[in-house]
């Protein structure tokens, strides 16, 4: 890596122009342009449509300090989304570990399938069906109650913890190819020369495996942190009125309450939140890679 | 440290048989050589005795006790990998100190013994150093001193110089030998380079398809190989295969072949004598005086390779190329063509039962 960028720089950037020019100017495009008109908005007190009057504010960002129920809702979302990314790292770690140091052959390739499933199927469709699963006498109720000899009353729909298992199931992907990534990279021999040095697997795994495969849960902790502090799908479907957050707040600006400024403010106030939180975290976590 | 005895192991891969009956006694200090080619199961015997893997059959020993269901961890072993497997993450002081801090030992005791496991291998002030910034021979002593900090009751180096390059494992041996004759460790090392095996060990095992061929100490396998698989795969060797006379074989054409020592073969049956490249003379024509029971062939030069201190000639003799190694003392150098008569003493030839 460190060689291909010194021989990059080495003959100049021109040579590699082709190479980059469609990529970065379909970000151009796509990604830049409407981020900045977005910029635009978010410091205007209206929308300039149908001729409507508008002049430029501060009061967008004003209102989020103003108002405390704005704050409250990002934390309630930051919250969400390190418990989200827990998780991911619970479940998801140890799926990984297994892909990569135990199956071997078709056997990895059917599980691996198996976790990049949900990367196929349509998100709506996804949390649809646990409402099928997680509402009183849906699957798991009626599951549950056929099998144990007491009744019992699983009504998950429209909780916390509903959105929490969808969002995990959304996101729980990332961190297992993001660890198996990392975990598989790691030589067979080091396990067996902490075994040989008396180390028991426990010590092997805390001492060499977890730290060597920081590069993969840091990787797998941001890909999730961040779009699941912005999320409103999940919470919207299955948090019903619990499932108020940061991200279903932006949404309303943008599809029910129309207004946009104040909605492409709230969006960049995230961005700003989740950029500091990780510049804060970048120097322990380097440390820990 | 300790002795380790390994008896009738074997162990399967499916219908693979890895390790068939293997039995050998390492006695306490020594330095043992596992050689073999490829796939002869040196190395599934080695991590049998490290404990990676457990035989379906037999024993193994460590010191007198019973380890063949212990796990690796529990069999106070030390392992130097052909890789080296140096953790990463952890600088070479940190690497080395592994095995003594997973044991929970004070913290000060530690440094002081990795100190001197990293003096001991010559590398006293790059403790701070991170593996990827030390050269291939560093990263095997790093490796070593690894192995051997926690005073392991057996040292098992798995082709540990395979890695590094020709002038670089000539070094390595002699400080692995001095070493390993420094603190006096039992010692089981993998290879399977030949030369690598007769410089550096007490004893040498010869593997072949998972089975033991031969056991014993370097000059008795180069002297009297019990096998034609033995007498060339350490060394070269010419073998001659003929009908077993009782004191040697005859030849197809009627030539016999005297050999002093080998197996004792029953006369008329089947047998091979192996006879070492540099043990032959080599002369034009006209025989010299010699013992009456002496070993005579005629044949031609087919091919002279100039080595130097030495010259190989290939020597065809009734369709079969044989191997003279002659030292360059001046004499007269044969050359390609020309006719030859070969000789060497039974005392030099080995009989072998096929």
């Amino acid at each position: 890596m460190a060689d291909q960028l010194a021989v990059a720089s080495r003959r100049g950037l021109r040579p590699a122009l082709p190479l980059l020019l469609p990529a970065y100017l379909w970000l151009t495009v796509a990604i830049f342009l409407p981020l900045s008109a977005m910029v635009f908005f978010s410091f205007m007190t209206d929308l300039p449509l149908a001729g409507k009057e508008w002049a430029f504010t501060l009061g967008n960002y004003a209102a989020f300090f103003s108002q405390s129920i704005y704050s409250t809702l990002l934390l309630a979302s930051l919250r969400l989304g390190l418990e989200v990314t827990l998780w991911c790292v619970v479940i998801g770690y140890p799926a990984a570990y297994v892909l990569a140091k135990v199956l071997k052959g078709r056997s990895r390739e059917a599980i691996f399938l198996l976790v990049i499933l949900p990367f196929w199927s349509n998100g709506l469709v996804r949390i649809f069906s646990w409402a099928m699963v997680l509402r009183e006498g849906g699957i798991l109720d009626t599951a549950l109650n056929a099998v144990l000899p007491f009744k019992i009353n699983i009504d998950l729909m429209y909780s916390y913890p509903a959105v929490i298992i969808g969002l995990v199931h959304s996101y729980v992907p990332y961190m297992v190819l993001t660890c198996y990534l990392t975990l598989q990279a790691i030589d067979d021999s080091l396990i067996e020369a902490g075994r040989s040095l008396g180390a028991s697997r426990r010590q092997v795994l805390w001492r060499v495996i977890i730290p060597l495969s920081m590069p993969g849960l840091i990787a797998g902790a941001a890909l999730i942190f961040v779009p699941v502090v912005g999320s409103f799908m999940e919470p919207r479907i299955l948090g019903g009125r619990t499932g108020t957050f940061y991200g279903t707040v932006i949404e309303d600006q943008f599809v029910a309450v129309f207004n946009w400024p104040l909605g492409a403010a709230l969006s960049f106030i995230l961005l700003a939140v989740v950029l500091i939180i990780l510049a804060l975290a970048a120097p322990v976590l380097r440390r820990a890679g | 440290m300790a002795g380790v005895q390994v008896a009738n192991v074997s162990r399967s891969f499916g219908a693979h048989k890895a390790l068939d009956d293997v039995s050998i006694d390492f006695a306490d200090g020594g330095f043992y050589a596992l050689l073999g080619p490829s796939g002869s199961g040196k190395t599934t015997l080695l991590r049998q005795i490290a404990g990676f893997d457990f035989p379906d059959a037999g024993r193994i020993a460590i010191g007198g006790e019973s380890v063949e269901r212990v796990p690796v961890e529990k069999r106070c072993i030390g392992m130097v990998f052909q890789n080296y497997a140096l953790f990463p993450n952890m600088s070479v002081a940190d690497n080395v100190a592994f095995g003594l801090s997973v044991r929970g030992e004070p913290k000060a005791a530690i440094a002081a013994e990795v100190q001197r496991a990293l003096d001991l291998v010559q590398l006293g002030k790059l403790g701070g150093r991170r593996p990827h910034q030390l050269s291939g021979g560093q990263r095997q002593r790093v490796a070593l001193a690894r192995a051997i900090v926690t005073k392991p009751r057996v040292l098992l180096l798995d082709e540990p110089l395979g890695a590094l390059d020709k002038a670089l494992r000539v070094d390595m041996q002699i400080e692995l030998k001095r070493i390993q004759r420094e603190i006096g460790i039992t010692t089981i090392f993998v290879t399977h380079d030949q030369e690598e095996a007769l410089t550096m060990s007490d004893r040498i095992g010869i593997l072949r398809d998972g089975r033991l061929v031969q056991e014993g100490p370097p000059e008795e396998i180069y002297d009297r190989p019990q096998s034609e698989f033995a007498a060339t795969f350490l060394g070269d060797a010419n073998i001659f295969r003929g009908d077993a006379t009782g004191n040697g074989i005859m030849l197809q054409d009627g030539t016999t072949i005297n050999a002093a020592s080998g197996a004792s073969v029953p006369a008329g049956a089947k047998a091979s004598c192996a006879v070492r490249p540099e043990r032959i003379q080599i002369s034009t024509g006209a025989a010299k005086p010699g013992s009456a029971d002496a070993n005579t062939l005629k044949g031609q030069v087919s091919k002279r390779i100039f080595a130097g201190n030495s010259s190989t000639y290939f020597v065809d003799r009734d369709g079969q190329t044989l191997k003279v190694i002659v030292q360059n003392t001046g004499a007269e150098r044969l050359v390609e063509g020309q006719d030859v008569v070969l000789r060497w003493s039974p005392d030099s030839t080995v009989l072998i039962g096929v």
